[in-house]
């Protein structure tokens, strides 16, 4: 489908943050109607490529030349003159507005609300996408609330359209619907820029790549016909480490029980818990799957003990606990790691080893009688960075200073040092390069090994699907019961996931039965 | 061009500790424009504020004096804002810990016992603490923001005083002057040094200051008030309690308020007065600030501003420069602090406006 005429042309661009070089002489080209894939570990500089492109930044050195011409994009707002679109991951919508006023507020141009309204009609019916443009951002799926970012840039009717992880927020299903749009695109003549990390999804939709390393292009390849493993290789630069599983694990006892779980959010947009059930037994990795925002947020609260429960809905090791605070359930052997590195699971201003006090001062005795033992913090500090490999200049090194993979290397390591009864994890390699995540899944498969159960809240089917033994669905506060991995197929996953939107019958889910 | 504020990844250590030099040199440079406008000697004036107290041996002590009360709160305050607890009614606890040790000290008139002087010391520290106690509650149970509680109660102890001294503790051979009989030798913090206004009430804030030191560095507490302080949603997986935080925090800072205001009242005043008050509370918040809320800085800031208000003593009687101009210059400290802070933790960019092309 890929048109010959040349729409983006980037001529070694270079981009310069102080001391760190984002973007090193980058060069590619996107033709007329392709969707080209741009693949990288985060830090390879795809983010401030995009950015550049987008007018966001300013390339310190290069040429972008779009439709032959030679151009500085100066704002964003300039990019879109010339027919520039971006749907970014974070989207800006204002949740009590309606969607059509949320469309309105970003235009360049006002239009008046009737032509507006019979435009984007017109584009909601053209591209098949289904959305309602007189409900409520709030009432929204994410996925609903793409489409209304998607629909802003093709008001501008874009010769190039630049979507960054579209799909990390996606249920499968929602994800494909996205594929199908980008395809009518492209056949249109748009061309797509699309980020990714999830190399299937690149596979299944780009017809090319460029794939970014430490800021360099290191490869350009058709990733319909190049298999993942080796797109993996080049974006990391060496064998990509599997996984060593060890076969099926014998799974023990019971670790960690909960039982009719429910407990209410006192936030605007919380999900209250409902009745949840489940145990995860030693040795074994127990997933939590489910689109983001339907409690498992709420879940790790409760589990970690930052929201109390009644004493009996947890029960650790057969003792119940879930009336216990966390410094208490850290004691009994249950660490909780939240998905937030940044202020959650780790304070930005502090040192490493100031660090290491929040949640490992119980089990690694790291105060006595309330004073702080500056010795012990730093050789635990030292210990998590030597056996983590962390790339940091020390214990005293501030946490906002490592990148976002070290740092969540380390706040993972200076769980698992501890040795905890019971590990619950969310995302806990989101936003983390494929390196990072490799050694992070691999600290978690042997911290079950020794007979410790995990718990791992994901989103990330493929990372669930590779670790976990068991996996449970979270769908509006509620938990489905256990599927065994693979026995399950992922369209009943997906299907179980997406139950928001009424898409799933569950009666049809076939569960598979453990015991 | 647009000018950007970006912030910065981390602010150095030098810019960090040289921000408040920095905006100490600024005032200087201000005063000095500014006086000279008004038609003083202006760099003479900004030399004798600044400058001649610390030539002149003999007003260290005047200087150590001034400064005790205002370290002794700043200390205090520092812990607090460290949690994002923003009492700005030190004043009030101020006033209220000197009335409720001034209450001791009345209710033991004629006893000559070692024991008095602490007493009312105690209930320096409990009157303050229980004053600030008031918005910290209200912030916990009713999520009123202690910032407007605590500065309104301010102006409740000062109603408090003066109802006091004009009425039930009116000094009966007083002439009818608005205030309380003298304390008692035994009622008055003892003095340190002969011939000078050193009172025992500095080594007591010195002791503050290095307690506060050791909490707030190294021990679970202080790393308690600090994570509450900089990332909530940490403090909650710690196991730290946002609003025992909150409490501990306004009591202390309130107790130490108050601790000042009654070792003020007995040292420098021997009675309550209605001159007592002289916003020593709110001039506390600059200390806090100066010193980088840290308990060490705290005590280099207070010295930097008690200097300032001999100086401009000084100033007064040998420039013939206002009163006021003791006031405009510690406003102008903080206000040149809070603009050099700006730069220290964002950077300026310009950033073009115009679209162009390249060739």
């Amino acid at each position: 489908m890929a048109g010959n005429i040349t729409r983006l042309e980037l001529k070694g661009i270079t981009k310069r943050f102080g001391e760190v070089l984002a973007n090193d002489g980058v060069s590619l080209a996107a033709h007329k109607g392709e969707i080209k894939a741009l693949i990288g570990e985060n830090g390879a500089g795809k983010s401030t490529l995009v950015k550049i492109i987008y007018g966001v930044l300013q390339a310190d050195a290069g040429e972008i030349r779009f439709e032959g011409e030679p151009v500085i994009v100066t704002s964003p707002r300039a990019a879109r003159r010339r027919g520039i679109g971006m749907v970014f991951q974070h989207f800006s919508l204002f949740e009590p507005m309606t969607v059509l006023e949320n469309i309105a507020i970003g235009m360049d141009q006002a239009l008046d609300r009737r032509t507006l309204e019979r435009e984007v009609s017109a584009i909601l019916a053209a591209y098949g996408l289904p959305l309602d443009i007189h409900r409520h951002v709030d009432t929204l799926s994410v996925g609903e609330r793409q489409r209304i970012e998607i629909v802003r840039c093709l008001l501008q009717k874009p010769k190039l359209l630049i979507m960054d992880e579209p799909t990390s927020v996606l249920t499968p299903q929602e994800a494909e619907q996205l594929f199908d749009t980008l395809r009518k695109l492209a056949r249109e003549g748009c061309t797509v820029l699309y980020i990714s990390h999830k190399l299937n999804e690149i596979k299944a939709l780009c017809e090319s790549a460029t794939i970014l390393r430490g800021g360099r292009v290191v490869g350009e390849c058709d990733p319909r016909v190049e298999t993942a493993q080796r797109i993996a290789e080049l974006m990391i630069g060496s064998e990509l480490a599997n996984v060593e599983r060890g076969g099926r694990r014998k799974a023990g006892g019971p670790r960690l029980v909960v039982d009719q779980l429910s407990v209410a959010t006192d936030e605007a947009f919380g999900t209250e818990l409902d009745e949840i059930s489940f145990e995860a037994r030693a040795g074994e990795i127990l997933g939590i799957a489910g689109v983001a925002g339907n409690g498992q947020k709420e879940l790790m609260l409760a589990l970690s003990g930052e929201t109390a429960s009644p004493a009996k809905a947890i029960c650790l090791d057969g003792v119940a606990i879930g009336s216990l605070p966390p410094p208490a359930r850290r004691k009994r052997g249950l660490c909780a790691l939240p998905e937030e590195r940044n202020g959650h699971a780790a304070v930005p201003a502090f040192s490493l080893a100031e660090n290491t006090l929040l949640t490992a001062r119980e089990r690694k005795k790291l105060s006595a009688r309330g004073v702080i033992k500056p010795g012990a913090i730093r050789d635990y500090a030292r210990r998590v960075i030597g056996a983590f490999k962390v790339a940091t200049t020390g214990a005293e090194a501030p946490a906002r200073s490592l990148s976002g993979g070290n740092l969540q290397k380390f706040v993972v390591g200076r769980e698992i040092l501890q040795e905890p009864h019971v590990l619950v994890v969310d995302q806990p390699t989101w936003g983390v390069d494929a390196g990072a995540s490799a050694a992070i899944r691999q600290a978690l498969v042997d911290l079950a090994a020794r007979g410790s159960a995990v718990i791992l809240v994901s989103q990330d089917l493929d990372e669930l699907l590779s670790l976990c033994d068991r996996l449970c669905v979270m769908n509006e506060g509620r938990l489905s019961r256990p599927l065994v991995v693979g026995e399950a197929s992922i369209e009943e996953i997906g299907l179980l996931m997406g139950g928001v939107h009424g898409q799933a019958d569950t009666s049809k889910i076939k569960v598979a039965h453990v015991d | 061009m647009w000018i950007k504020l970006e912030p910065r990844k981390a602010p150095s250590h030098l810019a960090l500790y040289g921000a408040p030099v920095a905006a100490i040199a600024l005032t200087m440079l201000a005063g000095m424009v500014l006086f000279t406008l008004m038609g003083y000697r202006g760099a003479g004036a900004v030399f004798e504020i600044f400058i001649e107290p610390l030539l002149e041996p003999e007003r260290w002590p005047d200087i150590a004096v001034k400064a005790s009360p205002l370290v002794m709160i700043a200390t205090g305050l520092a812990i607090g804002f460290r949690a994002n607890v923003w009492n700005i009614g030190a004043e009030g606890q101020y006033i209220v810990g000197a009335i409720a040790g001034t209450g001791i000290a009345l209710a033991t008139y004629g006893i000559e016992s070692w024991w008095v002087l602490p007493s009312m010391l105690v209930a320096g520290l409990i009157g303050g603490a229980a004053w600030a106690a008031i918005p910290a509650l209200l912030r916990i149970r009713l999520k009123v923001s202690e910032i407007l509680t605590s500065l309104m109660l301010t102006y409740v102890a000062l109603q408090l005083l003066y109802y006091l001294v004009r009425g039930p503790w009116r000094d009966p051979e007083g002439y009818n002057f608005p205030q309380t009989r003298m304390f008692s030798e035994a009622e008055t913090v003892p003095n340190l040094l002969e011939g000078t206004q050193l009172h025992w009430g500095v080594l007591l804030t010195f002791l503050a200051v290095l307690i506060a030191w050791f909490v707030m560095s190294r021990t679970l507490t202080g790393y308690q008030v600090r994570v509450v302080g900089l990332a909530p949603m940490a403090a909650r997986l710690g196991g730290f309690h946002e609003n025992r935080t909150v409490m501990m925090t306004m009591l202390v800072s309130g107790g130490l308020a108050g601790l000042a205001g009654i070792v003020e009242c007995s040292a420098t005043f021997g009675q309550l007065t209605p001159q007592f008050p002289v916003n020593y509370g709110f001039t506390a918040i600059i200390v806090a600030f100066l010193g980088r809320l840290h308990p060490i800085g705290v005590l280099i800031g207070g010295l930097a501003l008690a200097t300032s208000y001999i100086g401009a003593d000084i100033a007064q009687t040998a420039s013939a420069l206002p009163q006021a101009a003791t006031g405009l210059i510690q406003a102008m400290m903080l206000f040149f602090l809070l603009g050099v802070d700006l730069f220290v933790v964002n950077r300026v960019r310009l950033v073009p406006s115009v679209v162009q092309h390249a060739s």
